[in-house]
């Protein structure tokens, strides 16, 4: 028994010993068949439909886990940057503002509609911009405290934007213009036009998915870099004990600041692509069971670890939007229910997080950090029971 | 305030850190009680007294994580009464604990390279761009703290263990190395020998003074082992009840009568 787990040992770190390079290899087979995988479906399918879906989870996920997983600070409000960036795109992407006439690089279509319409590129850098000065804002008093208090002062953050999205349609903003049209929605937003390739449409959800998997490789590297770095360092040093962290020359509401508004940046940017993929910016989509539900991502992928994010966001994306009401719905009916699968997805999803706390709290894809911890501490556990069992191991 | 009531220091000695008149209140209780005191440049000062009399008060005051209700604390010639404790690190204070803070969930070498953070300048786009400078920053700082966790005499295979899974003396030697990393000038030292035996506190003793020698270090330490603040002192100052009643040399202060009082409780 004691040979066998030596020598799983020995293959592990053989195997660990090559990792940088097949890691190196690993991610570009990830990303050419991330590029090419929209030629396996039928352009237009749920499957695809799903799949842009969930792609956009994952880089909402990346985000959180940028506040949640590295910094440590608990983020019960996130579904407030979703808000704010899909608005940013409604506000710069649309006739909503329909006094101003401002048109940069859009469409032949669009560039003769009264209102402000943007490129989509420069909409996403002024959603993530919006973002990242209201997570600045809204970071500013809360971030001085601790612990569950940032749960609940981001939660109550979360419910006023939310709120301010709802009656936004009677906030003036001049000339007869409201900041959002609540409930209504604003529709008719532009979708995204790129010179030389055309005006995107949703009978072709191809360039749709390319759009948001492009956006998710950029998050995706922007997390990575910040992890090994001067940055990322200071963010575990916080998580892990905030004395001695700021005893040791971290500036606190500086580095949670920082933290806090990369992570509204990227739900930033993802909330304005899913403006324009949906084609309408209601106040309805704006509930507190979503920050929840991107939380789920985060801690089922595995907290703090960047590729437990993507899964996590990927797996609960495609549960969400395919598995549950394409592939299961019906399976109550069948076996002689009167309900739909989709009427108890929350269910679903709360049971999910029970059993994965059960079997695997670290979840999928564990943080190198939390693997170690662990790993180290069950071959503690062994030793003692060598030293227990005297040096002839234990029963075979 | 004039510095006449400061108790002038040592001839020809420049003071790194000067406390005057510095008291804390938690409420209405009295941590530390009009307290002054003078670090000499280049000295080895200790600060001793009973459980509660304030030790660790003052050097959460120093450092910046209190802040005195009164009084006035000087690093050098720059007032760091109210600085927040990240800028006073910068400015050359840096400090162990009694029961020792690590970051369990990092490496050894990742645990020293956060005490350089300070010396570092890569931001958030420099970290997200890493041009060539920022590179350079973060080779260079691994390389020190490997060098500084060799110097505090730890050996490498620990390097890239986390720091929760290190020995309890290992663990001491690693905040040790945290704390020069941000190249101090000032290193307070909270109970270093706690937990160690007779030879470990003995060794210690001897490699707080090659510290002081080798990197220009001024120490202030928190100590309750007598043998070591006698054997490695140049300076003793006692609190009691959040009083100073005695500050000299190690002899001095052992043969003060308020001392033994403290320490033995009144004799009949």
């Amino acid at each position: 028994m004691s040979e066998l787990r030596a020598q799983l040992r020995e293959w592990r770190a053989a195997v660990e010993k090559r990792l940088p390079w097949s890691s190196r290899g690993l991610a570009v087979t990830l990303i050419v068949i991330g590029i090419v995988l929209p030629f396996l479906f039928s352009s237009s399918s749920a499957f695809m439909n799903a799949t842009i879906i969930a792609v956009a989870y994952a880089v909402m996920s990346l985000g959180l886990n940028v506040v949640v997983g590295f910094a440590g600070l608990l983020d019960l409000g996130y579904v407030a940057f979703y808000a704010l960036g899909a608005y940013s795109l409604g506000w710069l992407g649309s006739g909503f503002f329909f006094k101003a006439k401002v048109h940069v690089l859009v469409s032949p279509v669009a560039s003769t509609l009264p209102g402000v319409h943007l490129n989509f590129i420069l909409i996403l850098i002024g959603a993530a911009l919006i973002c990242a000065a209201a997570g600045v804002v809204i970071g500013l008093p809360t971030l001085r405290l601790r612990g569950d208090y940032i749960a609940v002062v981001t939660l109550a953050f979360g419910e006023i934007i939310a709120e301010v999205a709802v009656n936004g349609q009677s906030i003036p903003v001049g000339g007869g213009m409201t900041l959002t049209a609540g409930n209504l929605g604003i529709s008719a937003v532009d979708s995204p036009y790129f010179p030389g390739i055309g005006s995107f449409n949703l009978l072709n959800l191809r360039p749709w998915y390319w759009l948001i998997f492009a956006i998710l490789l950029f998050v995706l590297f922007v997390n990575l870099r910040l992890r090994d770095s001067r940055l990322g360092r200071a963010w575990i040093a916080l998580r892990e004990d905030e004395v001695a962290a700021v005893s040791m020359g971290i500036p606190l509401v500086k580095t949670k600041l920082l933290a806090y508004a990369i992570g509204a940046a990227f739900g930033g940017m993802a909330g304005a692509f899913f403006g324009t993929y949906y084609t309408v910016v209601n106040a309805g989509q704006f509930q507190f069971g979503f920050s929840i539900f991107i939380l789920a991502m985060v801690i089922i992928g595995g907290l703090g670890s960047i590729w437990g994010a993507v899964v996590g966001g990927l797996a609960l994306g495609y549960i969400n939007n395919y598995l549950i009401p394409n592939v299961l719905n019906n399976l109550p009916s069948k076996l002689g229910f009167h309900f739909q699968l989709t009427s108890v997805e929350f269910g679903i999803f709360g049971f999910l997080l029970v059993i994965m706390m059960v079997l695997r709290p670290q979840g999928l894809i564990p943080e190198r950090r939390r693997r170690l911890e662990l790993t180290a501490r069950i071959a503690a556990e062994d030793a003692q029971l060598v030293e227990t069992q005297g040096p002839a191991g234990g029963p075979t | 305030m004039s510095s006449t009531e400061t108790p002038a220091p040592p001839a020809a000695a420049v003071s790194v850190l000067r406390a005057e008149h510095v008291t804390k209140m938690f409420g209405g209780l009295v941590a530390v009680n009009d307290v002054s005191f003078d670090v000499p440049q280049h000295s080895i000062v200790s600060l001793i007294g009973p459980n509660g009399a304030g030790k660790t008060t003052l050097f959460n005051m120093l450092t910046g994580l209190y802040r005195p209700t009164q009084g006035r604390i000087l690093l050098g010639e720059r007032d760091i009464t109210r600085a927040r404790p990240d800028l006073i690190t910068g400015y050359g204070v840096a400090r162990t604990f009694q029961n020792i803070r690590l970051f369990g969930a990092m490496t050894a070498v990742e645990n020293v390279m956060i005490g350089h953070h300070t010396q570092m300048r890569a931001g958030l786009f420099g970290s997200i761009f890493r041009p060539p400078w920022v590179r350079r920053e973060e080779r260079q700082t691994r390389e020190r703290a490997r060098e500084l966790l060799a110097y505090v005499g730890l050996r490498e295979p620990a390097f890239d263990r986390l720091a929760s899974q290190l020995p309890y003396g290992d663990q001491r030697r690693v905040e040790i190395a945290r704390a020069l990393a941000s190249q101090p000038v000032l290193l307070l030292l909270d109970e270093p020998t706690a937990g160690m035996n007779p030879q470990e506190s003995q060794a210690l003793t001897e490699f707080m003074r090659a510290m002081r020698d080798d990197l220009k270090l001024t120490i202030l330490l928190i100590e309750h082992d007598m043998k070591v603040v006698m054997g490695v002192s140049e300076r003793v100052t006692v609190l009691d009840y959040g009083k100073k009643i005695a500050e000299g040399e190690p002899a001095e202060v052992r043969a003060d009568p308020g001392v033994i009082e403290a320490y033995l409780g009144k004799q009949a």
